[in-house]
């Protein structure tokens, strides 16, 4: 950790993060784990995945994240294969986890409960 | 990685599968099976695109060309045309109805971009525990050039200048409060970040919180140097749990990297922020009883003037704001008050979260420009009311809101025509109501809740509001005369009139908007003492219809207290002073001869 | 001063800025209905919570009305007080008030003297809509040695919570439940005899209805009046005489010493005597104990504590008791006058009469709610025979009179009977705050001087300023003395005996805002400081009346000590008239 004394300081911490959440060749998982997220599931996948990815060999990388609002389709996860739109999908349980690791991860296939993304944003 | 794969999308929301998106689908895999394409090209059922009204919506990846309204029969065309020839099909593209021109791609497409996420722009994306995600998407970039760039006074125009209202329920123009609090001179001051969030099925400050916590507590500090306060409290329901977690990692974080604390960024300006736990009462979101209770004391309401901002906690001057004001503050700052201002209508700028509930198919947290309309909210991001069943009504703003009705549709949701409608924003719950629910019942709930919620201080919202909700379960029960609605008016009037804070001055809202909006149903109940809803279980009548009963006694054997009385053969009745309306009976008759008057 | 020019009811005025509304219409003379909200001016008391939401009004420009009491004046305000929007509002509000509350008036103890009551009457209440439906909010009633709560009857004026929190600093009552069960109780809606509670009586001298109400023991006298077997004898404390008239339609401040004693003789007491004796007593010993301690501490013994506390208060022994226990050992040891009183009774004059000390009834009039908790005390009884059998307040009394049909304004002036019936201007001046000190110096100056007090009214004693101090001359050595009346005022002088830092040689300290003549078993000033100050005027002009102003000249105190008690801190005296104290919180923590 390194105290942040200047503008410039804040702003070279953002350029470093940003380098290494865009690291190439590397799949980014967001489960979405707000309330609404780990009171459906969603701690249960966020450890399947962390396990199955080792296990499976796969480059990547699983973050826990607040929730984007989807109650309706918890748990959500939000995937991102390097150089492409992030994906989110809905309902996910330990099923649909190794289906999206199979088809969506591994091949680029969508798998149903693909949630659309509806909004834009400032980000 | 491999080039991305061509990919049909489907809409499989709720709408849409009733508009036979499910045969579209099978017609589509079979097309491609036809055109031996079933290995190139998958079909994949996604979830809703919030396009109810074009559906079905066929999205073909990776180009992102939406298809809208597409019927079975269309398969052929976008497989032949699109897929093998790579040709659009035009006429099943989306035909923008201002300008009338073709919208083929999702990045133009305005109908998928309904909702603008601005306070919930790092929910989901961030990492909340880590403050090197929130960083890297912009966290604290505003506060360093608040520090650096800005006079306490110039930060205060902007947020003037942006429009911001308060998002907690009053709407009071932010930069306003701020800048009373900044006027009034004092050794101390204090900003208090109002997470009490109370409302029965509201969560909107609470996603924040979990998800983007740095967002207020960057914003606190942001307030804390416009207004000159060293010090920000946030007033966290104890049964947020994780969101206090997150808070507590995220101020201890800020702390450790030194973006709270003493001299922050090396400018000199130190600001620090603190926890403090709500036991859950309601009415601690009224800022002078959340001030009480921070203080320890009772957390009820005290008459204003003086407002927080003259004398608040420990008596100094103090600025309390929501979470999703808060949220607001840092984008406003990096992009400037007339970005801020451009969004939303006249005098309600910005976007607003809801949390939608209720007989809606997508339930969950929205964020939408102020202005849009509640068609556009319910039909569109909502996917429709549940089952297709028929839209009655949505109660906003809470316990202390009103309900909007058809008629209010395609009215632009904004604060002020909220309160023209008889509601009022509220926090932002919104809960859709469907054919099947009585007014009268609903007004009852949620008068049940402030009634259960009221601190008691001053006697029209201890007692009046019991006496109304009396008077409403009186009338569910068929017990009520026409004159009882005359009373219900009354009460409602007096209580709004004389209460002494925000939550007994809205609680009878409503009754008083149900009882505008429905008062045919209050009638009903009245005069007739019938329930049109068929929610009043007092008011239901279980009644055998001779034509469809062929005497089997299916009926008369499963009833629990022998109300069903006839021959072997001949037609039943139902003795309504016995009968129990336990429903067993309908369950049990094959004839659809038991029914409910 | 900075004014603000309003109308209210199409009358311009102009008020001080600050004013609230409610003020600024009195002074136009227009009086605005309220409930909950309660003035003592000269007391600095105020009670406004704004909450039972009566007084509301109509402010032009104002989306909803306002609580006139409390909502400030403001530059061009125009205010309406009866528009029907306000008048129909103030009824329905009035509706719901009484909807949950009790109609059982006629056996209420505040009937006739209920603000509720009179509030219903004045707007007219005849019926209240959706009665049969409503649903009442009902508690556990709660009896403690001298204060009931009924809590059915709390309308939530907050007055008593005010009372004992920010006057008294008691901490025993607060707002507790929420919503329709909201009421005003000790915490965990524990019984009074459990909390912090020192029986002062404030919250029930200000309760608006019969929530708050005193513990009835006139029943309990006639019976020992009606019992041919019992002598009954009678002591009246000295406010008592300065507000009983009140009760009878007399002005505040007239004095009925002797109108009283009749009425207590016609009531069928076999000897009326007078607390001002006790109090000349009190002087003798608690002014001997303070010279004891004072010249110990002049010739540098560190062992005597000074200040020396006063401690004829109940309320105040028991408030330090609860919250002070560390410095039990400062207060004077002496007993209160009533307990004197009690002691001396039921043994030199139970002797004089030859009767067993059980066949001695003592009753006391109190202006007090206190002193029926300190005739209770464990160690005020020998042998299960208490020394003052029951204490009854002034209310109850007048109510007493008022049964047997006496007509108390009519009657004869009566004497007190001897030997406990003789007193100084000194015993009389216990009645008002500052005047205990005050019969103390006039004593302890003499005594320890051995001069004669050429000026006895010591006016830089009296008064109503919540704390007083004045350095007063024994012939060359000063003595600082230290005033506070109400427990609030109490608690500050306190702290600073605590800390080291008190610069007294003597503190008197009185319970009730304006001592004993604004007790809690007074008749009820409703809001009226104007009464407290009038029944203060009165005590004075009794002393000033009296042939004799210093206690040590009391030739039935001199007596008794020739006969009966040696001296003045004898061993004798110390027996029966010097008590010890507890730590309160020890005693009632304990849950039978």
């Amino acid at each position: 950790m390194k105290k942040i004394k200047s503008l410039a300081d804040l702003r070279k911490s953002k350029a470093d993060t940003l380098a290494r959440i865009h690291a190439k060749e590397k799949i980014r998982i967001r489960v979405h784990m707000g309330t609404s997220g780990l009171a459906s599931g969603a701690k249960e996948i966020f450890d399947f995945l962390t396990v199955e990815l080792e296990k499976r060999s796969i480059n990547g990388i699983v973050v826990g994240t607040g929730d984007m609002g989807y109650c309706f389709a918890e748990p959500t996860i939000e995937v991102t294969r390097p150089g492409e739109d992030p994906v989110v999908f809905g309902n996910v349980d330990k099923l649909k986890a190794d289906e999206i690791i199979e088809k969506f991860i591994k091949n680029g296939y969508y798998v149903e409960g693909l949630l659309p993304v509806n909004y834009q944003t400032i980000n | 990685m491999a080039k991305q794969k061509k990919q049909l999308l489907v809409c499989g929301g709720k709408s849409c599968s009733s508009h036979n998106s499910e045969v579209l689908y099978d017609n589509l895999c079979l097309e491609l099976e036809a055109n031996a394409l079933e290995n190139e090209v998958s079909v994949v059922r996604s979830g809703c695109f919030g396009l109810c009204h074009l559906g079905p919506v066929v999205m073909v990846m990776p180009e992102k060309v939406v298809y809208v309204k597409v019927n079975p029969d269309d398969t052929r065309d976008i497989i032949a045309e699109h897929l093998i020839k790579g040709r659009k099909v035009e006429r099943l593209l989306y035909h923008d109805p201002v300008s009338g021109k073709i919208i083929p791609e999702e990045k133009d497409f305005a109908p998928l971009k309904k909702q603008m996420r601005i306070v919930l722009r790092n929910c989901g994306i961030i990492d909340p525990e880590n403050i090197e995600e929130a960083i890297a998407h912009d966290a604290y970039e505003a506060l360093g050039r608040v520090l650096t760039e800005m006079k306490p006074a110039d930060v205060i125009r902007i947020i003037r200048d942006s429009g911001l209202r308060g998002r907690g329920g009053g709407g009071f123009p932010t930069g306003l409060k701020w800048e009373i609090a900044y006027n009034n001179k004092s050794d101390e001051k204090y900003v208090v970040c109002n997470a009490d969030e109370g409302d029965p099925g509201a969560f909107m400050d609470r996603s924040v919180l979990e998800g983007d916590p740095h967002a207020v507590l960057e914003a606190m500090a942001i307030c804390g140097y416009s207004i000159g306060a060293g010090k920000g409290l946030i007033y966290i329901r104890a049964e947020y749990p994780l969101a206090v977690a997150r808070l507590k990692t995220a101020i201890r974080q800020a702390r450790d990297y030194g973006l709270l604390g003493d001299d922050i960024m090396g400018t000199g300006f130190s600001f620090d922020i603190e926890i403090r736990y709500g036991a859950g009462a309601f009415v601690c979101g009224e800022e002078t009883a959340l001030i009480h209770s921070m203080e320890g004391l009772r957390g009820e309401p005290t008459v204003k003037p003086p407002f927080p901002a003259e004398s608040g906690f420990r008596g100094k001057p103090t600025n309390v704001n929501n979470v999703e004001t808060f949220a607001c503050i840092s984008p406003i700052i990096l992009k400037g008050a007339k970005w801020f201002s451009s969004i939303g209508t006249e005098k309600s700028k910005g976007t607003k979260v809801f949390a939608l509930a209720g007989k809606i198919n997508n339930v969950g947290l929205i964020e939408v420009p102020m202005g849009i309309t509640l068609r556009e909210v319910i039909y569109e991001i909502g996917g429709g009311i549940r089952n297709g069943k028929k839209f009655k009504a949505a109660q906003t703003g809470g316990p202390s809101g009103g309900c909007l009705t058809e008629k209010h549709l395609d009215t632009p949701i904004d604060f002020d025509n909220l309160l023209a409608a008889g509601s009022m924003m509220g926090s932002g719950g919104m809960i859709v109501m469907d054919e099947d629910d009585c007014m009268v019942s609903v007004a009852r709930f949620f008068l049940d809740f402030t009634v259960e919620e009221s601190c008691g201080k001053c006697s029209p919202c201890r007692i009046g509001n019991k006496r109304l909700h009396e008077l409403l379960d009186h009338i569910t029960k068929g017990k009520g005369v026409p004159a009882d609605l005359d009373r219900l008016m009354n009460m409602s009037m007096v209580i709004k009139d004389t209460s002494l804070c925000g939550l007994g001055q809205s609680s009878p809202n409503p009754v008083l908007s149900t009882l505008n909006n429905f008062r045919e149903e209050y009638e009903a109940h009245v005069t007739v003492k019938k329930c049109p809803a068929g929610q009043c279980r007092d008011l239901m009548e279980y009644f055998i219809i001779s034509e469809n009963c062929v005497g089997c006694t299916a009926c008369a054997r499963v009833c629990p207290v022998n109300a069903i009385t006839g021959e072997r053969k001949e037609t039943h009745t139902i003795n309504p002073s016995i009968c129990i309306k336990c429903g067993a009976c309908i369950e049990k008759c094959k004839f659809d001869a038991v029914i409910i008057r | 001063m900075e004014t603000i020019k309003l109308t209210i009811d199409n009358k311009k005025a102009e008020v001080p800025k600050g004013t609230t509304i409610h003020k600024a219409a009195r002074q136009m003379g227009i009086e605005i209905p309220t409930l909950c909200y309660m003035e003592l001016h000269d007391l600095n008391i105020e009670n406004k919570p704004a909450g039972c939401r009566i007084c509301m009004v109509e402010v032009e420009g104002r989306r909803n009305l306002a609580p006139s009491c409390a909502t400030r004046c403001e530059e061009g305000m125009v205010i309406k007080t009866h528009t029907t929007r306000v008048l129909n509002a103030r009824r329905t509000v009035m509706e719901f008030i009484l909807s949950d509350h009790p109609k059982d008036c006629l056996i209420c103890p505040k009937s006739g003297n209920c603000e509720l009551q009179a509030m219903a009457n004045k707007l007219g209440i005849r019926e209240i809509p959706g009665q049969e439906i409503a649903a009442m909010s009902t508690y556990r009633k709660d009896t403690s040695p001298s204060i009931i709560r009924d809590l059915d009857k709390c309308i939530l004026c907050r007055r008593c919570e005010m009372m004992c929190n920010d006057v008294q600093t008691v901490g025993a009552l607060s707002a507790v439940n929420r919503g329709f069960m909201a009421t005003v109780a000790p915490a965990f809606e524990q019984n009074l005899e459990y909390s912090s509670c020192t029986y002062c009586g404030q919250c029930v001298a200000v309760c608006p209805t019969g929530a708050l109400t005193e513990v009835d023991h006139t029943p309990e006298v006639l019976r020992a009046l009606a019992d041919p077997s019992k002598t009954v004898i009678v002591q009246t404390a000295p406010a008592v005489r300065a507000a009983l008239g009140e009760e009878f339609g007399m002005a505040p401040g007239t004095l009925v010493t002797g109108k009283m004693v009749s009425a207590l003789r016609a009531l069928g007491f076999d000897y009326v005597f007078d607390t001002d004796f006790a109090a000349d007593l009190t002087i003798m010993e608690e002014g001997t104990e303070l010279l004891g301690r004072l010249n110990r501490h002049l010739k540098g013994d560190t062992t005597a504590k000074l200040p020396i506390l006063t401690s004829c208060c109940p309320g105040w022994v028991n408030f330090f008791e609860y919250y002070y226990p560390d410095l039990k050992d400062i207060p004077s040891t002496a007993k209160s006058p009533q307990q004197m009183f009690g002691a001396i009774a039921k043994t030199y004059f139970a002797g004089k009469i030859k009767i067993n000390r059980k066949d001695l009834v003592v009753v006391s009039i109190m202006p007090c709610l206190a002193k029926k908790y300190e005739c209770q005390r464990d160690e005020f009884s020998t042998e299960n025979n208490r020394d003052v059998d029951f204490s009854i307040s002034t209310r109850e009394l007048a109510a007493f009179i008022k049964q047997a049909n006496i007509d108390l304004n009519n009657l004869e002036e009566g004497e007190f009977d001897a030997p406990l019936g003789e007193s100084t201007g000194a015993g009389v001046i216990f009645g008002t705050t500052g005047g205990v000190i005050e019969a103390a110096v006039r004593t302890a100056y003499e005594l320890q001087t051995g001069k004669k007090l050429e000026r006895l009214d010591f006016t830089e004693l009296r008064g109503l300023e919540g704390v007083r101090e004045a350095t007063i001359d024994f012939d060359g050595l000063p003595v600082r003395i230290g005033i506070a009346h109400g427990l609030g005022n109490a608690r500050k002088l306190l702290d600073d005996v605590r800390s080291g830092k008190s610069q007294f040689h003597a503190i008197e300290v009185m319970a009730c805002p304006g001592g004993c003549i604004g007790g809690g078993g007074q008749p009820l000033h409703h809001g009226n400081s104007e009464i407290i100050k009038a029944r203060a005027a009165a005590i004075y002009t009794e002393d000033r009346k009296k042939p004799l102003r210093k206690s040590h000249e009391n030739p039935f105190i001199i007596k008794l000590y020739e006969e009966f008690l040696e001296k003045p801190n004898s061993e004798k005296a110390h027996h029966l008239l010097h008590t010890h104290y507890f730590e309160r919180k020890k005693k009632i923590l304990v849950k039978p």
